[in-house]
């Protein structure tokens, strides 16, 4: 069986600072990874690479497409990379506003990868995107109301669904419940594992919230300063972490 | 019993003969002349020659005439003039160190290798309305039209004293470095490269460039700027006619330069060091020359890194609204009838109600 | 008598060689904005000198040009247009849009069905469909060039959903040859059908934003809509007052202080026509 993403020796530098160093892993489909260290530890530089947001210096990037095989992202045209971030990619960003259009209404949001893709009866459209409203435990009568009246909960669950509406087979999400308040996040969590266990979707999350990790992802990636220091199944990470920044990460950790 | 309207060749017509009457004004008062405009609105001929994108004070003068002092209308004249001539060919770059400076002056340094040479300028008089001017001035003013030479070796450009620790950036053009487009011939196309953007800016409008370059100074943008120099003068223009292989002078323009000097902090691959912006006029146009090179600084935040926040750096939000015939059309294009499609509009608003 | 003091309609030969090959690269490519050297013209920008351009690239000394404002020969901008083909190229001009052989055109397509030998040239203030809803034209070139036309069916679901129908009346965005979604110029909605197979060359010229576009004869153009919500034209309760037209494209006009209305036909030469014939039988 082939991963759904094959990263291998990922390196990116920012002028003097390497911000990801030799970083490799493989991705199976279904599989949820949590990419996981301190702020400055490369996550997001990491993320940004193997979704294509940014050219790496060196390394591989392949992802099983649908229709055919494998294929190295950076050799895809600007087109062919548009296309896959529309389609079989979902991206949910930790400041929902930035993933939505905040001046249309949540169905024309949630419709809007619909019609993008040839979708041209006003009817199905809303009707989907209603049932996608609903499947973020939103409720579908706000469909005509602006992103603008949502509460910020409310807006990741609408991101959510306009990523969702294509059936991706890959989601990245960057930091998603960070900036919620803990009672939402919580709820908003559960709605994640739901959602990625019914879908069947895998999913790259970087968190600096080992409970998000332990929450949502079969695998963990401990980050710190550019390199993959460890990686493994998280409940063997968080519950035996051999390398010491691990155990210092786990350790400084306050249990509820 | 209604009958279409018809009589709009007619209209026209008065109209037309109105506004010629209207130019002229009372017959019993003296018609202007063109030499009268050239000397005694001299700063208004600048202006619509900087913008007009001619230098030729007479047609300057003879398009303010016929626009009845409305700048605006005149640049538009003489910039439809200058579209119907023929290029016949290119001078060489011109060498503003060489001017012949009746105006020098520096912010930046109390004093300075030649001085500060004041010239003709209203910036040291008050402004109060002189009730003299009403009727003929009496004296004839005793104004010097030599002015010294800036390749005297007393006047070097001020930018070249900093330039001298290596604190100013340098701009040598690198080998195979294209030649600028033409923004009389080619359309503006995004991103544009600076030498796009400061021919876009020097035939922009002024109001419009004192709005941007202000609006940079008040918070709008990060870096303060100094006067690094400003010069009005005379400078020599060359061409290189193909038959000869050398070049020749053909004469000699008025030109105000500005360079602003605003400090940068660095980034991975430049020190920290001062960066230019650059404003040209022809004539005397200080007021232009320098909201430009404000303007044309804060377009550059992108190659310097610098965050984009507000309207004056964003290159597509300067550059697609500068040109004044182009603003004043579209404004005022708002004339025209639009009846059939407000009759739609009427339409849409009665059903939705 | 046509003034030699200017170039034949004014335009140098070199500048109608290069409007010429931008129209020729439009033709190849129906429904592309192709950018050209717009230069200014002795009319302001924004009052059809991108039409103008295109005329005078295209007219001939044996050329018969018609030049219309909202559907009449006898508004100010459309005199003042013929005016100046009468100056500068000495054509011949014409009020019925059968004799004429090139159209020129401001917010209105005539309603006499054009031919194959016929040209219309349409004036343009806005040429990119897409202004509105993203100002960025580097944004727009690439939504063009990768057909990512989503944002524009969002905005037509928003009105539906907002109002129920498409709010948009004129100008009505449409998509040509099965690729490019066009901006038709300010037209009323009542006439995007015309566009559809027409056998005549349709030219359009925007000066002030430097673009020309082209839709070849006979080219498919479709009004973009959704399939349980379909493209609709206006509709007239009454017939035109003068000719009693019921199929042409009517204007409002008021009679009285009251509220006295008439609806006339906007297109002078369809409806002076129209009485001509009655009047003759």
């Amino acid at each position: 069986m082939t991963p759904l993403l094959s990263v291998a020796g990922l390196r990116k530098s920012y002028g003097e600072r390497l911000a990801v160093a030799e970083v490799s892993f493989d991705l199976w489909p279904g599989e949820v990874l949590a990419v996981v260290g301190e702020s400055g530890s490369g996550k997001t530089t990491l993320l940004n690479c193997v979704s294509a947001r940014a050219r790496p210096d060196a390394g591989t990037v392949r992802f099983l497409t649908r229709h055919e095989g494998q294929r190295e992202l950076f050799d895809l045209s600007e087109a062919e990379r548009r296309l896959l971030a529309r389609t079989d990619w979902g991206f949910v960003h930790q400041n929902p506003a930035e993933g939505l259009r905040m001046n249309v209404s949540a169905g024309a949001n949630v419709g809007e990868r619909l019609m993008a893709l040839g979708e041209r009866h006003y009817g199905r459209i809303r009707t989907e995107a209603a049932d996608w409203l609903a499947r973020v435990e939103m409720d579908a009568a706000r469909i005509d109301e602006s992103p603008q009246t949502f509460s910020g909960g409310m807006r990741q669950r609408l991101q959510i669904a306009r990523n969702l509406v294509t059936r991706p087979r890959l989601v990245f999400m960057d930091e998603p419940t960070s900036g919620l308040d803990v009672s939402v996040q919580a709820r908003l969590l559960d709605l994640l594992r739901n959602l990625t266990r019914n879908l069947g979707l895998a999913a790259i999350v970087v968190t600096h919230d080992l409970a998000v990790a332990r929450l949502l992802a079969h695998r963990m990636l401990v980050m710190k300063d550019g390199r993959a220091v460890e990686c493994g199944l998280t409940d063997q990470v968080l519950d035996d972490p051999q390398h010491p920044y691990s155990q210092l990460l786990v350790s400084s950790v306050l249990q509820p | 019993m209604y009958v279409a309207v018809k009589g709009g060749e007619a209209a026209i017509d008065h109209s037309v003969r109105l506004v010629a009457e209207a130019r002229r004004g009372d017959a019993a008062v003296p018609e202007l002349t063109l030499e009268q405009i050239r000397q005694q609105l001299r700063l208004s001929v600048d202006r619509v020659m900087t913008e007009g994108s001619v230098y030729d004070p007479d047609l300057a003068a003879l398009a303010i005439k016929q626009a009845a002092g409305d700048l605006v209308e005149a640049i538009f004249l003489l910039r439809a003039f200058r579209a119907t001539l023929p290029r016949l060919g290119y001078t060489l770059p011109l060498d503003t160190a060489e001017m012949r400076l009746q105006r020098r002056i520096s912010a930046i340094f109390k004093d300075l290798p030649g001085g500060q040479v004041l010239g003709p300028t209203y910036d040291y008089t008050q402004r109060l309305l002189d009730f003299s001017l009403e009727g003929k001035s009496g004296s004839e003013p005793d104004f010097p039209c030599e002015g010294k030479s800036g390749s005297d070796p007393d006047f070097p450009p001020v930018l070249e004293l900093l330039d001298q620790e290596g604190l100013i950036e340098r701009h040598a053009p690198q080998e195979g470095d294209p030649a600028p487009g033409d923004l009389t011939r080619e359309p503006l196309s995004f991103p544009a490269a600076r030498a796009t953007r400061l021919q876009n800016l020097a035939r922009g409008d002024e109001g419009f460039l004192l709005a941007m370059g202000y609006s940079t100074q008040r918070g709008y943008s990060h870096s303060h700027p100094f006067a690094g120099e400003i010069r009005y003068g005379m400078v020599e223009v060359e061409l290189v006619p193909e038959e000869l292989g050398f070049p020749v002078v053909i004469g000699e323009i008025a030109l105000t330069e500005c360079q602003m000097v605003n400090q940068f902090a660095g980034s991975k691959t430049e020190p920290p060091q001062f960066t230019r912006g650059y404003g040209l006029a022809f004539g005397h146009c200080e007021r232009k020359a320098m909201a430009m090179s404000l303007v044309d600084r804060a377009l550059r935040a992108d190659e310097l890194d610098e965050r984009i926040e507000s309207p004056a750096q964003m290159q597509e939000f300067v550059l697609s609204h500068s040109d004044s015939l182009e603003a004043s059309g579209f404004v005022q294009h708002l004339k025209l009838p639009h009846y059939v499609d407000f009759q739609a509009e009427l339409e849409l608003v009665r059903k939705m109600r | 008598m046509r003034d030699s003091r200017y170039s034949f309609a004014y335009l140098d030969e070199r500048t109608k060689r290069m409007i010429r090959r931008a129209i020729l690269k439009a033709v190849a490519i129906p429904g592309y904005q192709v950018p050209f050297g717009s230069r200014e013209m002795p009319l302001p920008y924004g009052w059809g000198t991108g039409g103008i351009q295109v005329t005078a690239a295209i007219l001939g000394p044996q050329d018969v040009l018609k030049v219309i404002d909202q559907g009449a020969d006898d508004t100010v901008n459309a005199v003042n247009i013929r005016r100046f083909f009468e100056r500068t190229a000495g054509v011949a001009t014409t009020e019925r849009t059968r004799d004429a052989t090139i159209v020129q055109t401001r917010h209105r397509i005539p309603e006499t069905p054009l031919s194959e030998r016929q040209i219309i040239v349409y004036q343009v203030p806005v040429p990119e469909p897409l202004q509105r809803l993203e100002p960025r034209e580097a944004e727009t070139r690439r939504m063009h060039g990768l057909a990512e036309y989503g944002l524009m069916h969002v905005k037509l679901y928003e009105d539906i959903a907002r109002y129920g129908h498409v709010s948009t009346t004129y100008d009505y965005p449409v998509l040509v040859n099965g690729r490019y979604v066009m901006a038709p110029s300010p037209i009323p909605k009542f006439d995007n059908p015309k566009m559809h197979m027409n056998p005549a060359l349709q030219l359009f010229g925007a000066g002030r934003e430097k673009r020309i576009y082209a839709v070849p004869p006979w080219t498919p153009v479709e009004s973009l809509a959704f399939e349980d919500h379909p493209f609709e034209v206006q509709r007239w309760s009454r017939p035109c007052a003068l000719c009693a037209a019921t199929d042409s494209f009517l204007d409002e006009v008021v009679t009285d202080d009251r509220g006295g209305r008439m609806f006339v036909c906007s297109d002078t030469d369809y409806c002076g026509g129209r009485r001509e014939r009655k009047a003759a039988a």
